[in-house]
């Protein structure tokens, strides 16, 4: 990521999720985020899952009904973000139980917290799907 | 059912958020939503202090509901004050709510600041890291002048706890970026690079993404970072897979840190030490071999992770550029790709290739995959793909694959992304003109481009082939003959108008021979599409006919009738008006010869840098360089297209005053001008070219001073005062220069007039003009004898590639006397960069 920003959005285009590591004014933001659904929307498997956006690299996959956005820097290493992905989403389903759509609504701010644990300034900062749930889960004790 | 933790329940939020979910319409939601809002704003007001858990769940309400897309104006003090719990569940949301609605109320940051402060102090490792999330998330310059040194002191010191280092490396990250001028750096640098060698594979993933970031601006400080990386790196690559326990990914050992080492690695040049360059090589054979290893997992996750590695492997090797074997191992292993069934791995290989085209280690290895790229190119169902297809055959292009590359574009042009198709229009421009050893195909080639791609042909692209057709004599009769039946088409795009107007304009006359082009029949077919062209272009064919009737004096009658027409000459386009009008009186008043002059061929386009490529490198931005710079590959190219023109600057002279007055040897062959842009292998096309020495033609530069008048022959100005020390040398041979010739000279630094020299016989005077970037100099030579010079015949010899003019010896002998001769207008002009090499 670096300067970029990562978002969960449906299909419909409801953003469930948005993290900005770079300044943008809200309205901005939202453009930013509608543009990447209409061209994330129409591509389907014979699609690579990299797709040129403005003067970044979006990268992205569909779990069920949802898109995980990574916006990064062009130079940045696609199939690595592609896996950061999908390791961030493997560590919801565990501290969700079988994640769904509707976990990411209902605890919306803890969905925060998982993101502060693996990614951090636009980096990754834990990969270990072992000791980031081991952190939730103490977290999760506490008052 | 959702998870709801056993911790802190906040059902009134979890029945708000079923409530807004439950709401039919939008009416029904902004309903709610207010609803709630005033609730909060009571609550907030009223006269009973909230407990902590009230205004956790009111704080995160209002978060919720500006999540939603609603602004919200209050809520930050509340929010600010649950920094101050002891209770994590309460700061957390405080620091979320602050995070994602910052605001710049400075009493509110002076509040935050303190209760960062405090929790940075506490010791409690997880409110420092919420406090330092907070600061990395916010990155304010505010909170960059608070804390800015107080986070590297956290990072490297001893009792910080592992999860502290992460978040405290990743925090200072951001306050760099953010203000680097807040983070100087210092003694912690160093321990910032020896947290390369942490046990806590975690505090390496986020010092490594540091230490990437501070060295870019900071090489010498990081330096030693380069063997704890490469130490590191290898450690991982050839670990087994039971060792790294919980940071192995489907199988493969700590993928996201090897691929940061490796970015880290591409921020310094190789390893200077060998034994730390000997492991580096053997890891990144390690991994190439791998790669060739059955995989341990069907997952397409491990063979991701795997891969993410191997590219990043590549990259690494690509931007050494030093190990030949490593450069063609990767090539042959990316061409493995080309072929491979998942869409990803395909476009990445041709991405990376691309690169490695430039390479002159590998860009032989690369060309041998130009089949599977051109069938990327027609069957990759990803327009993306398609795109990085094209972008490596442009990059690969060479003298020996020109012409099929060129071809297989212009088929993709064809049905190519409207998005895409000025890239590649100018692309092709660009190799057309480079490789072209026949210029009938680089003119058929632009002329296909517009007629596939005619509106993304841009003014660049078609001014260039004018400007070669124009300097090249052996394709003008080509080009005429193949304009004219590209114009017969039935609807042919403007842009074939433009260029087939100029050129028949030019060059009809070369197919007027033949009935089926005569000079009638090119007339009709331009004025046919004239009514349908804009106004530029029909300005463009007036001036075309115009030139139809110096050219064919037979279309003489039908052109004015053209041009007399009312639709002409009361045009509401003002210069089409005017260009009617004196066209017509034109070609009424002027003689023939008169008309013959002013309608001459167009001279031969000086040297300039292509403007083509600087249009590309425009449109790509600066990734566009490497694909683009071919200065290190091909080096045939110099040979056939002739060698980089020398620099003025760089020809050095000992004596240049000796040179002006021709006491040297005879001057050195003419060279042609020096362009300005001398690296530019474009402009090399026309070096070797016997058309393309423009000499000191007109250019609108020059124009002023061909205005000038040589003063009339008894201006006494050739005799000034001062004259120089008579030297004693006579001017009868070709001697060494004279020992005076630097004090001569030296008294021009500041005056433009002046003797030059001067002893019993001769006196050379110097009138010299400036103006911007061009001067001229007149030399006058005065006959002080009491007899007539006989075959008097001044050299003036200039180094390198200035231009010279031999003077001619005068017709009648130099009278003698005291009076100055008859100056001869010989004034030399030339661009004053090359003026200062007379120094």
């Amino acid at each position: 990521m670096g300067d970029g920003w990562a978002h969960v959005q449906n299909r419909a285009g409801k953003t469930r999720l948005a993290k900005w590591y770079m300044q943008f004014d809200d309205d901005e933001k939202q453009k930013l985020i509608e543009e990447v659904h209409a061209v994330v929307t129409v591509r389907d498997a014979k699609h690579t899952n990299f797709v040129e956006f403005r003067n970044f690299k979006i990268i992205y996959r569909r779990y069920a009904g949802l898109y995980f956005c990574i916006c990064v820097d062009v130079n940045d290493n696609n199939l690595a973000y592609l896996e950061a992905i999908h390791n961030f989403v493997e560590v919801l389903n565990e501290y969700f139980h079988n994640v769904c759509e509707l976990d990411l609504v209902f605890n919306f701010y803890k969905v925060y917290t998982v993101v502060d644990e693996m990614f951090l300034a636009g980096e990754i900062r834990e990969t270990s799907q072992t000791k980031v749930l081991k952190q939730l889960l103490m977290l999760q004790s506490l008052e | 059912m959702p998870a709801v933790s056993k911790g802190d329940g906040m059902r009134g939020l979890a029945v708000f958020i079923s409530d807004i979910r439950n709401c039919k319409s939008k009416e029904a939601e902004i309903k709610r939503i207010n609803k709630e809002l005033a609730n909060i704003r009571s609550k907030f007001k009223g006269d009973k202090a909230l407990d902590g858990y009230s205004k956790k769940k009111y704080v995160c309400k209002l978060l919720f509901i500006f999540l939603l897309g609603h602004d919200i104006d209050f809520g930050h003090m509340e929010a600010v004050n649950l920094l101050s719990s002891n209770k994590y569940t309460e700061k957390q949301i405080g620091y979320l709510f602050i995070s994602v609605l910052v605001n710049s109320n400075s009493e509110l940051i002076r509040l935050i600041n303190n209760a960062i402060k405090n929790d940075l102090a506490s010791r409690n490792p997880t409110f420092m890291c919420l406090a330092l999330h907070c600061i990395a998330n916010v990155g304010s310059r505010e909170m960059g002048e608070a804390f800015a040194a107080d986070i590297p002191r956290i990072l490297v010191a001893g009792d910080s706890m592992d999860s502290v280092k992460q978040s405290a490396a990743l925090c200072l990250l951001r306050l760099y970026k953010a203000s680097p001028d807040l983070v100087p750096m210092g003694e912690w640098t160093a321990r910032v690079v020896h947290l390369l060698n942490d046990q806590h594979m975690g505090v390496v993933t986020a010092a490594v993404s540091l230490i990437t970031c501070l060295c870019k601006k900071n090489p010498d400080d990081f330096k030693t970072c380069v063997s704890l990386a490469v130490s590191r790196l290898s450690r991982i690559v050839s670990s087994a897979s039971t060792d790294l326990q919980d940071y192995t990914y489907y199988f493969v050992p700590a993928p996201w840190l090897s691929v940061k080492l490796l970015r880290l690695l591409q921020c310094y040049p190789p390893p200077e030490d060998a034994a730390v360059k000997g492991r580096l090589v053997e890891c990144l054979e390690t991994v190439l071999n791998k790669a060739q290893e059955p995989p341990k997992s069907k997952k397409v996750q491990h063979s991701n992770a795997k891969n993410a590695i191997l590219f990043e492997t590549i990259s690494l090797i690509i931007h050494y550029d030093s190990e030949p074997n490593l450069l063609v191992r990767a090539c042959n292993q990316l061409g493995q790709f080309l072929q491979h069934r998942e869409t990803n791995l395909r476009y990445l290989a041709l991405e990376s290739m691309c690169t490695l085209a430039s390479s002159e280690f590998s860009h032989e290895a690369v060309k041998t995959h130009i089949d599977t790229v051109i069938n990327a190119l027609k069957t990759e169902r990803d327009v993306s793909v398609r795109q990085r297809a094209a972008d490596l055959l442009y990059a690969m292009c060479d003298r020996s694959n020109a012409k099929q590359i060129v071809s297989e574009m212009l088929r993709y042009l064809e049905t190519a992304d409207y998005a895409i198709r000025e890239e590649i229009v100018l692309k092709v421009a660009i190799l057309a003109e480079k490789y072209a050893v026949d210029y009938s195909w680089y003119v058929d080639t632009i002329l296909n481009l517009i007629r596939i791609a005619g509106d993304y042909v841009s003014e660049e692209v078609w001014y260039r082939v004018l400007q070669i057709v124009t300097n090249r004599d052996d394709v003008q009769g080509y080009a005429a003959k193949t304009v004219f039946e590209a114009l017969q088409a039935p609807a042919c795009h403007e842009n074939m108008v433009k260029v087939g107007g100029y050129i028949l304009g030019e060059f009809g006359n070369l197919i007027a021979g033949d009935p089926r082009s005569s000079p009638p029949v090119q007339f009709s077919l331009l004025h046919s599409k004239f009514h349908l062209c804009s106004v530029a272009t029909r300005a463009l064919l007036l001036s075309t006919y115009i030139k139809f009737i110096n050219l064919f004096p037979e279309t003489k009658a039908t052109i004015q009738g053209v041009l007399r027409a009312g639709s002409q000459l009361r045009n509401a386009d003002v210069e089409l008006q005017q260009r009617a009008v004196e066209y017509l009186t034109l070609s009424s008043v002027a003689s023939t010869d008169v008309l013959a002059t002013v309608l001459e061929e167009m001279p031969p386009f000086p040297e300039r840098e292509s403007s083509i490529l600087a249009k590309l490198k425009r449109k790509k931005g600066p990734g566009a360089g490497s694909a683009l710079d071919d200065s290190r590959r091909d080096p045939s190219s110099h040979d056939i297209n002739g060698g980089v023109e020398p620099t003025p600057s760089t020809v050095s002279t000992p004596s240049p005053s000796a040179d002006l007055l021709g006491l040297r040897a005879a001057p050195p062959p003419a060279a042609p001008p020096a362009p300005s842009g001398a690296g530019n292998l474009l402009v090399d096309v026309f070096s070797d070219s016997p058309a393309a020495q423009p000499g000191l033609g007109p250019s609108p530069e020059e124009a002023f001073l061909s205005e000038l008048e040589p003063p009339a022959p008894e201006s006494p100005m050739a005799l000034l005062a001062d004259p120089a020390p008579a030297a004693d040398a006579g001017p009868e041979d070709i001697g060494p220069p004279i020992p005076e010739a630097d004090e001569l000279l030296n008294k021009f630094v500041c005056r433009n007039n002046g003797v030059l020299f001067e002893n019993q016989l001769l006196q050379i005077g110097v009138k010299s003009e400036f103006r911007q970037n061009l001067g001229r100099m007149y030399l006058f030579y005065g006959n002080k004898t009491s007899v007539q010079f006989q075959n008097f015949s001044p050299t003036v010899v200039h180094p390198g590639d200035l231009q010279t003019h031999i003077l001619s010896a005068w017709p009648s002998p130099a009278p003698p006397g005291s009076t100055p001769m008859i100056p001869v207008p010989r004034p030399v002009t030339w661009p004053l960069r090359a003026l200062h090499s007379l120094r």
